[in-house]
Protein backbone atom coordinates (compact mmCIF):
# COMPACT_ATOMS: atom_id res chain seq x y z
CA UNK A 1 0.00 0.00 0.00
CA UNK A 2 2.92 2.26 0.97
CA UNK A 3 4.14 2.56 -2.59
CA UNK A 4 5.41 5.92 -3.34
CA UNK A 5 3.36 7.12 -5.85
CA UNK A 6 3.22 10.67 -7.40
CA UNK A 7 1.24 9.74 -10.23
CA UNK A 8 -2.24 8.90 -8.90
CA UNK A 9 -3.18 6.77 -6.24
CA UNK A 10 -6.31 5.91 -4.60
CA UNK A 11 -7.16 4.66 -0.60
CA UNK A 12 -10.59 3.35 0.22
CA UNK A 13 -11.03 3.39 4.11
CA UNK A 14 -14.57 1.83 4.13
CA UNK A 15 -16.33 2.73 7.31
CA UNK A 16 -19.47 2.81 8.37
CA UNK A 17 -20.04 6.45 10.06
CA UNK A 18 -22.25 7.60 7.49
CA UNK A 19 -23.01 10.35 9.97
CA UNK A 20 -20.43 12.46 11.72
CA UNK A 21 -22.87 10.97 15.16
CA UNK A 22 -21.25 7.70 14.73
CA UNK A 23 -17.95 8.22 15.24
CA UNK A 24 -18.35 11.43 17.44
CA UNK A 25 -20.33 8.81 19.54
CA UNK A 26 -17.70 5.92 19.29
CA UNK A 27 -14.91 8.73 20.87
CA UNK A 28 -17.49 9.13 23.89
CA UNK A 29 -17.62 5.67 24.59
CA UNK A 30 -14.06 4.69 24.44
CA UNK A 31 -12.84 7.75 26.55
CA UNK A 32 -16.09 6.50 28.97
CA UNK A 33 -14.93 3.32 29.20
CA UNK A 34 -11.04 3.88 29.72
CA UNK A 35 -11.96 6.41 32.67
CA UNK A 36 -14.39 4.06 33.85
CA UNK A 37 -11.77 0.86 33.88
CA UNK A 38 -9.06 2.65 35.73
CA UNK A 39 -11.00 3.85 38.02
CA UNK A 40 -12.55 0.16 38.18
CA UNK A 41 -15.95 1.10 38.03
CA UNK A 42 -18.85 -1.71 37.79
CA UNK A 43 -20.85 0.23 35.21
CA UNK A 44 -21.27 3.74 34.21
CA UNK A 45 -24.53 4.84 34.72
CA UNK A 46 -24.35 8.49 33.24
CA UNK A 47 -22.12 10.43 31.06
CA UNK A 48 -21.59 14.29 30.78
CA UNK A 49 -20.96 16.46 27.54
CA UNK A 50 -20.30 19.80 27.37
CA UNK A 51 -21.24 20.83 23.60
CA UNK A 52 -21.29 23.79 21.75
CA UNK A 53 -24.43 25.13 20.38
CA UNK A 54 -22.07 26.10 16.99
CA UNK A 55 -21.44 22.29 16.88
CA UNK A 56 -23.68 20.88 14.95
CA UNK A 57 -24.02 17.57 16.94
CA UNK A 58 -27.62 15.81 17.23
CA UNK A 59 -28.03 14.66 20.57
CA UNK A 60 -30.53 12.18 19.83
CA UNK A 61 -28.75 10.82 16.96
CA UNK A 62 -25.57 10.45 19.52
CA UNK A 63 -27.95 8.90 21.85
CA UNK A 64 -28.89 6.36 19.09
CA UNK A 65 -25.75 5.14 18.27
CA UNK A 66 -24.41 5.06 22.10
CA UNK A 67 -27.95 2.50 23.05
CA UNK A 68 -26.52 0.27 19.66
CA UNK A 69 -22.56 0.18 20.07
CA UNK A 70 -22.69 0.55 24.01
CA UNK A 71 -24.29 -2.76 24.10
CA UNK A 72 -22.16 -5.46 26.15
CA UNK A 73 -20.00 -2.67 27.77
CA UNK A 74 -19.80 -1.18 31.02
CA UNK A 75 -21.94 1.51 29.53
CA UNK A 76 -24.45 -0.42 28.90
CA UNK A 77 -27.74 1.63 29.73
CA UNK A 78 -25.83 4.46 30.54
CA UNK A 79 -27.51 8.09 29.71
CA UNK A 80 -25.96 10.60 27.82
CA UNK A 81 -26.52 14.22 29.92
CA UNK A 82 -25.94 17.15 27.19
CA UNK A 83 -25.13 20.38 28.86
CA UNK A 84 -25.39 22.70 25.86
CA UNK A 85 -23.18 25.79 26.01
CA UNK A 86 -25.02 29.00 24.52
CA UNK A 87 -22.59 31.09 21.94
CA UNK A 88 -22.71 34.30 23.28
CA UNK A 89 -23.62 37.62 21.06
CA UNK A 90 -22.57 41.05 22.11
CA UNK A 91 -23.71 43.96 19.56
CA UNK A 92 -20.54 46.16 18.30
CA UNK A 93 -23.20 49.05 18.45
CA UNK A 94 -25.19 49.34 21.48
CA UNK A 95 -23.23 46.58 23.82
CA UNK A 96 -26.23 44.58 24.07
CA UNK A 97 -25.06 40.93 25.01
CA UNK A 98 -27.35 37.83 24.63
CA UNK A 99 -27.15 33.75 23.87
CA UNK A 100 -26.81 32.39 20.30
CA UNK A 101 -28.03 29.82 18.40
CA UNK A 102 -28.20 28.59 14.82
CA UNK A 103 -29.31 30.05 12.76
CA UNK A 104 -27.97 33.29 13.89
CA UNK A 105 -30.12 36.75 13.50
CA UNK A 106 -27.96 39.24 11.85
CA UNK A 107 -29.75 42.12 13.85
CA UNK A 108 -29.06 42.92 17.67
CA UNK A 109 -32.68 42.51 19.42
CA UNK A 110 -32.01 45.64 21.12
CA UNK A 111 -31.17 48.36 18.77
CA UNK A 112 -31.61 46.25 15.34
CA UNK A 113 -27.72 46.97 14.59
CA UNK A 114 -26.32 44.29 12.14
CA UNK A 115 -22.73 44.48 13.51
CA UNK A 116 -22.63 42.00 16.06
CA UNK A 117 -19.69 39.49 17.21
CA UNK A 118 -20.69 35.96 18.33
CA UNK A 119 -18.17 33.85 20.66
CA UNK A 120 -17.91 30.50 21.98
CA UNK A 121 -20.35 27.59 21.47
CA UNK A 122 -17.56 25.31 19.97
CA UNK A 123 -17.12 23.44 23.12
CA UNK A 124 -16.97 19.67 22.30
CA UNK A 125 -16.14 17.59 25.66
CA UNK A 126 -16.86 15.02 27.93
CA UNK A 127 -16.92 16.62 31.42
CA UNK A 128 -17.84 13.78 33.73
CA UNK A 129 -19.16 10.11 34.30
CA UNK A 130 -21.22 8.35 36.82
CA UNK A 131 -20.30 5.16 37.90
CA UNK A 132 -21.16 2.31 39.94
CA UNK A 133 -18.81 1.27 42.05
CA UNK A 134 -20.66 -2.24 42.94
CA UNK A 135 -20.11 -5.08 40.73
CA UNK A 136 -23.62 -5.90 41.17
CA UNK A 137 -25.02 -3.49 40.61
CA UNK A 138 -27.71 -3.52 43.78
CA UNK A 139 -27.25 0.42 44.52
CA UNK A 140 -29.62 2.89 43.11
CA UNK A 141 -30.76 1.82 39.46
CA UNK A 142 -30.85 5.93 38.23
CA UNK A 143 -31.67 7.25 34.96
CA UNK A 144 -33.18 5.66 32.18
CA UNK B 1 -22.33 6.01 42.90
CA UNK B 2 -19.43 8.47 42.27
CA UNK B 3 -19.18 11.12 39.92
CA UNK B 4 -15.89 10.54 38.29
CA UNK B 5 -14.67 14.09 36.18
CA UNK B 6 -13.07 13.28 33.20
CA UNK B 7 -12.77 16.38 31.38
CA UNK B 8 -11.24 15.47 27.61
CA UNK B 9 -12.22 16.78 24.30
CA UNK B 10 -14.39 14.29 22.38
CA UNK B 11 -12.39 14.23 19.76
CA UNK B 12 -8.88 14.13 21.17
CA UNK B 13 -7.75 10.54 20.04
CA UNK B 14 -8.46 12.59 16.40
CA UNK B 15 -6.73 15.68 17.13
CA UNK B 16 -3.64 13.27 18.40
CA UNK B 17 -3.33 12.02 15.28
CA UNK B 18 -3.74 15.72 13.25
CA UNK B 19 -0.45 16.65 15.51
CA UNK B 20 1.13 14.27 13.70
CA UNK B 21 0.31 14.70 10.54
CA UNK B 22 0.85 18.18 10.93
CA UNK B 23 4.47 17.11 12.17
CA UNK B 24 4.73 15.44 9.07
CA UNK B 25 3.98 18.52 7.27
CA UNK B 26 6.39 20.93 9.01
CA UNK B 27 8.93 18.39 8.31
CA UNK B 28 8.89 18.00 5.25
CA UNK B 29 8.34 22.05 4.51
CA UNK B 30 5.03 21.99 2.87
CA UNK B 31 1.99 24.20 3.98
CA UNK B 32 -1.26 21.55 4.58
CA UNK B 33 -4.48 23.46 3.67
CA UNK B 34 -8.08 21.95 4.58
CA UNK B 35 -10.60 22.63 1.87
CA UNK B 36 -14.15 22.85 2.86
CA UNK B 37 -17.45 23.84 1.52
CA UNK B 38 -21.35 22.56 0.84
CA UNK B 39 -21.58 20.04 -2.02
CA UNK B 40 -20.70 21.96 -5.71
CA UNK B 41 -19.59 24.81 -4.12
CA UNK B 42 -16.16 24.37 -5.91
CA UNK B 43 -13.73 23.14 -4.35
CA UNK B 44 -12.63 21.21 -7.35
CA UNK B 45 -12.67 24.08 -9.50
CA UNK B 46 -10.72 26.52 -7.04
CA UNK B 47 -8.04 23.95 -6.82
CA UNK B 48 -7.70 23.85 -10.42
CA UNK B 49 -7.77 27.40 -10.94
CA UNK B 50 -5.34 27.90 -7.94
CA UNK B 51 -3.01 25.85 -9.75
CA UNK B 52 -3.15 27.21 -12.72
CA UNK B 53 -1.73 30.23 -11.36
CA UNK B 54 1.00 29.32 -8.95
CA UNK B 55 4.21 30.28 -9.34
CA UNK B 56 6.57 28.27 -11.33
CA UNK B 57 8.91 25.39 -9.47
CA UNK B 58 6.13 25.66 -6.38
CA UNK B 59 4.89 22.15 -5.74
CA UNK B 60 1.62 21.29 -4.82
CA UNK B 61 -0.12 18.05 -4.26
CA UNK B 62 -3.72 17.23 -3.65
CA UNK B 63 -5.66 14.72 -1.36
CA UNK B 64 -8.87 14.38 -2.73
CA UNK B 65 -11.95 13.21 -0.20
CA UNK B 66 -14.84 11.64 -1.53
CA UNK B 67 -17.77 9.72 -0.49
CA UNK B 68 -17.38 7.59 -3.59
CA UNK B 69 -15.91 7.24 -6.66
CA UNK B 70 -12.22 9.03 -8.19
CA UNK B 71 -13.86 11.69 -10.30
CA UNK B 72 -12.48 14.90 -8.53
CA UNK B 73 -8.77 13.05 -8.19
CA UNK B 74 -8.96 11.91 -11.84
CA UNK B 75 -9.36 15.61 -13.28
CA UNK B 76 -6.66 16.40 -11.06
CA UNK B 77 -4.30 13.44 -12.17
CA UNK B 78 -5.21 14.37 -15.77
CA UNK B 79 -3.73 17.79 -15.04
CA UNK B 80 -0.61 16.44 -13.92
CA UNK B 81 -1.12 17.14 -10.36
CA UNK B 82 0.30 14.53 -7.53
CA UNK B 83 -2.93 13.21 -6.11
CA UNK B 84 -4.78 10.69 -3.69
CA UNK B 85 -8.42 9.59 -3.64
CA UNK B 86 -9.34 8.74 -0.42
CA UNK B 87 -12.98 7.35 -0.52
CA UNK B 88 -14.69 7.56 2.63
CA UNK B 89 -17.17 5.01 1.98
CA UNK B 90 -20.27 7.06 3.00
CA UNK B 91 -18.68 9.01 6.19
CA UNK B 92 -19.47 12.86 5.48
CA UNK B 93 -15.70 14.15 6.66
CA UNK B 94 -12.37 13.03 6.54
CA UNK B 95 -10.53 12.55 9.59
CA UNK B 96 -6.85 12.64 10.69
CA UNK B 97 -6.10 8.73 10.34
CA UNK B 98 -6.97 9.25 6.88
CA UNK B 99 -4.90 12.07 5.81
CA UNK B 100 -2.31 10.07 7.61
CA UNK B 101 -2.51 7.17 5.20
CA UNK B 102 -2.28 8.94 2.74
CA UNK B 103 1.04 11.84 3.49
CA UNK B 104 3.40 8.75 2.53
CA UNK B 105 2.40 8.30 -0.90
CA UNK B 106 2.88 12.53 -1.41
CA UNK B 107 5.41 13.96 1.15
CA UNK B 108 8.75 12.00 -0.48
CA UNK B 109 8.74 13.16 -3.84
CA UNK B 110 8.60 17.17 -2.35
CA UNK B 111 5.66 19.34 -1.57
CA UNK B 112 5.18 22.40 -0.81
CA UNK B 113 1.62 22.99 -0.64
CA UNK B 114 -0.88 20.28 -0.18
CA UNK B 115 -4.42 21.24 -0.73
CA UNK B 116 -6.88 18.53 0.93
CA UNK B 117 -10.64 18.75 -0.55
CA UNK B 118 -12.43 17.76 2.05
CA UNK B 119 -16.21 15.60 1.41
CA UNK B 120 -18.91 18.31 0.36
CA UNK B 121 -20.64 19.29 4.15
CA UNK B 122 -20.94 22.26 6.09
CA UNK B 123 -21.92 21.23 9.04
CA UNK B 124 -19.31 18.92 10.81
CA UNK B 125 -16.07 18.43 8.20
CA UNK B 126 -14.31 21.48 10.69
CA UNK B 127 -14.59 19.56 14.00
CA UNK B 128 -12.28 16.60 12.76
CA UNK B 129 -8.90 18.37 12.36
CA UNK B 130 -6.27 16.98 9.72
CA UNK B 131 -3.73 18.40 10.49
CA UNK B 132 -3.91 21.17 7.96
CA UNK B 133 -1.95 24.35 8.37
CA UNK B 134 -4.59 26.76 7.05
CA UNK B 135 -8.55 25.96 7.32
CA UNK B 136 -10.15 26.84 4.31
CA UNK B 137 -14.35 27.29 3.64
CA UNK B 138 -15.03 27.92 0.39
CA UNK B 139 -19.07 29.94 -0.23
CA UNK B 140 -20.33 30.08 -2.89
CA UNK B 141 -23.34 32.60 -4.60
CA UNK B 142 -25.99 30.02 -5.61
CA UNK B 143 -25.89 28.85 -2.12
CA UNK B 144 -27.10 32.21 -0.40
CA UNK B 145 -25.51 34.70 1.64
CA UNK B 146 -26.87 33.15 4.73
CA UNK B 147 -24.82 30.37 5.39
CA UNK B 148 -22.86 31.90 8.08
CA UNK B 149 -25.67 32.38 9.85
CA UNK B 150 -26.98 28.64 9.45
CA UNK B 151 -23.55 27.33 10.02
CA UNK B 152 -21.51 29.64 11.71
CA UNK B 153 -19.31 26.88 13.72
CA UNK B 154 -17.53 26.20 9.77
CA UNK B 155 -17.23 29.91 9.74
CA UNK B 156 -15.76 30.16 13.24
CA UNK B 157 -13.60 27.43 12.08
CA UNK B 158 -11.78 29.48 8.88
CA UNK B 159 -8.74 30.84 8.73
CA UNK B 160 -9.57 31.78 5.05
CA UNK B 161 -12.74 32.04 3.54
CA UNK B 162 -13.37 32.29 -0.29
CA UNK B 163 -16.76 33.12 -2.07
CA UNK B 164 -17.13 31.71 -5.40
CA UNK B 165 -18.96 31.81 -8.50
CA UNK B 166 -19.07 35.72 -8.29
CA UNK B 167 -19.71 35.81 -11.63
CA UNK B 168 -23.77 34.77 -10.80
CA UNK B 169 -24.11 37.10 -7.67
CA UNK B 170 -27.40 38.46 -9.25
CA UNK B 171 -28.80 35.64 -10.67
CA UNK B 172 -28.93 34.69 -6.85
CA UNK B 173 -29.55 38.18 -5.36
CA UNK B 174 -26.80 37.42 -3.15
CA UNK B 175 -26.05 40.20 -0.99
CA UNK B 176 -22.38 40.23 -0.41
CA UNK B 177 -22.34 42.33 2.37
CA UNK B 178 -24.51 40.15 4.45
CA UNK B 179 -22.73 37.46 3.46
CA UNK B 180 -19.27 39.61 5.27
CA UNK B 181 -21.10 40.25 8.02
CA UNK B 182 -22.43 36.74 8.87
CA UNK B 183 -18.50 35.87 8.44
CA UNK B 184 -17.58 38.43 10.72
CA UNK B 185 -20.00 38.47 13.18
CA UNK B 186 -17.80 34.53 14.16
CA UNK B 187 -14.81 35.69 12.46
CA UNK B 188 -13.24 38.68 13.34
CA UNK B 189 -10.13 38.34 11.34
CA UNK B 190 -9.82 35.57 8.14
CA UNK B 191 -9.56 37.00 5.49
CA UNK B 192 -12.41 37.24 2.78
CA UNK B 193 -11.67 36.56 -0.98
CA UNK B 194 -14.55 37.20 -3.42
CA UNK B 195 -13.66 35.73 -6.86
CA UNK B 196 -15.27 33.58 -9.45
CA UNK B 197 -13.38 30.06 -10.95
CA UNK B 198 -15.24 30.46 -13.84
CA UNK B 199 -13.61 34.15 -15.17
CA UNK B 200 -10.85 34.13 -13.22
CA UNK B 201 -11.89 37.59 -11.59
CA UNK B 202 -10.42 37.96 -7.89
CA UNK B 203 -7.97 34.60 -8.50
CA UNK B 204 -4.86 36.67 -8.53
CA UNK B 205 -5.39 38.41 -5.05
CA UNK B 206 -6.19 34.86 -3.92
CA UNK B 207 -3.28 32.78 -4.97
CA UNK B 208 -0.87 35.80 -3.71
CA UNK B 209 -2.26 34.91 -0.19
CA UNK B 210 -1.93 31.26 -0.51
CA UNK B 211 1.67 31.82 -2.11
CA UNK B 212 2.60 34.22 1.09
CA UNK B 213 1.07 31.58 3.29
CA UNK B 214 3.02 28.87 1.85
CA UNK B 215 6.59 31.18 2.38
CA UNK B 216 5.92 31.74 5.59
CA UNK B 217 5.39 27.95 6.34
CA UNK B 218 8.29 27.32 4.29
CA UNK B 219 10.48 29.53 6.34
CA UNK B 220 9.48 28.23 10.13
CA UNK B 221 10.18 24.71 8.70
CA UNK B 222 13.59 25.51 7.99
CA UNK B 223 15.84 23.89 11.28
CA UNK B 224 17.05 27.77 12.65
N1 LIG C 1 -20.81 30.02 -12.72
C1 LIG C 1 -19.82 29.43 -12.04
N2 LIG C 1 -19.81 28.08 -11.90
C2 LIG C 1 -18.79 27.53 -11.22
C3 LIG C 1 -17.73 28.31 -10.66
N3 LIG C 1 -16.88 27.47 -10.02
C4 LIG C 1 -17.38 26.23 -10.18
N4 LIG C 1 -18.53 26.25 -10.91
C5 LIG C 1 -19.35 25.09 -11.29
O1 LIG C 1 -19.93 24.53 -10.11
C6 LIG C 1 -20.06 23.11 -10.25
C7 LIG C 1 -19.42 22.41 -9.08
O2 LIG C 1 -18.02 22.68 -9.06
P1 LIG C 1 -16.97 21.72 -8.34
O3 LIG C 1 -15.65 22.39 -8.44
O4 LIG C 1 -17.09 20.35 -8.88
O5 LIG C 1 -17.51 21.75 -6.86
P2 LIG C 1 -17.03 20.88 -5.61
O6 LIG C 1 -17.19 21.74 -4.42
O7 LIG C 1 -15.68 20.33 -5.87
O8 LIG C 1 -18.10 19.72 -5.61
P3 LIG C 1 -18.07 18.32 -4.80
O9 LIG C 1 -16.65 17.85 -4.78
O10 LIG C 1 -18.96 17.44 -5.58
O11 LIG C 1 -18.59 18.64 -3.44
C8 LIG C 1 -19.40 22.77 -11.59
O12 LIG C 1 -20.42 22.62 -12.56
C9 LIG C 1 -18.55 23.98 -11.88
O13 LIG C 1 -18.35 24.19 -13.26
C10 LIG C 1 -17.78 29.73 -10.84
O14 LIG C 1 -16.92 30.50 -10.39
N5 LIG C 1 -18.85 30.23 -11.53
MG1 LIG D 1 -15.01 18.34 -5.77
ZN1 LIG E 1 -27.48 46.59 19.67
Amino acid sequence: MHRRCMGRCCLVEPRNDFMHELPVTQAILDTALSAAQQAGAARIVAIDLVIGELSGLVDDSVQFYFDILSQGTLAQGAALRFQRQPARARCLTCGHSYDAAPPLAPFCPACGSVHLQVTGGRQFQLESIEIDDHPTGSAEDSER
Amino acid sequence: MTTLPVVQKILSANDAIAAENRAALDAAGALGVNVMASPGAGKTSLILATTQRLPAGLRLAVIEGDVAGSIDADTMAAAGIPVVQINTGGGCHLDAPMVRSALPHLLPAGVDLLLIENVGNLICTAEFALGAHVNLVVGSTPEGHDKPYKYPGMFAAADVVVLNKADVAAVFDFDLDAFQRGVRMVNPQAPIFVLSCRTGEGLEAWVDWLVAACHAEGRRSIPV
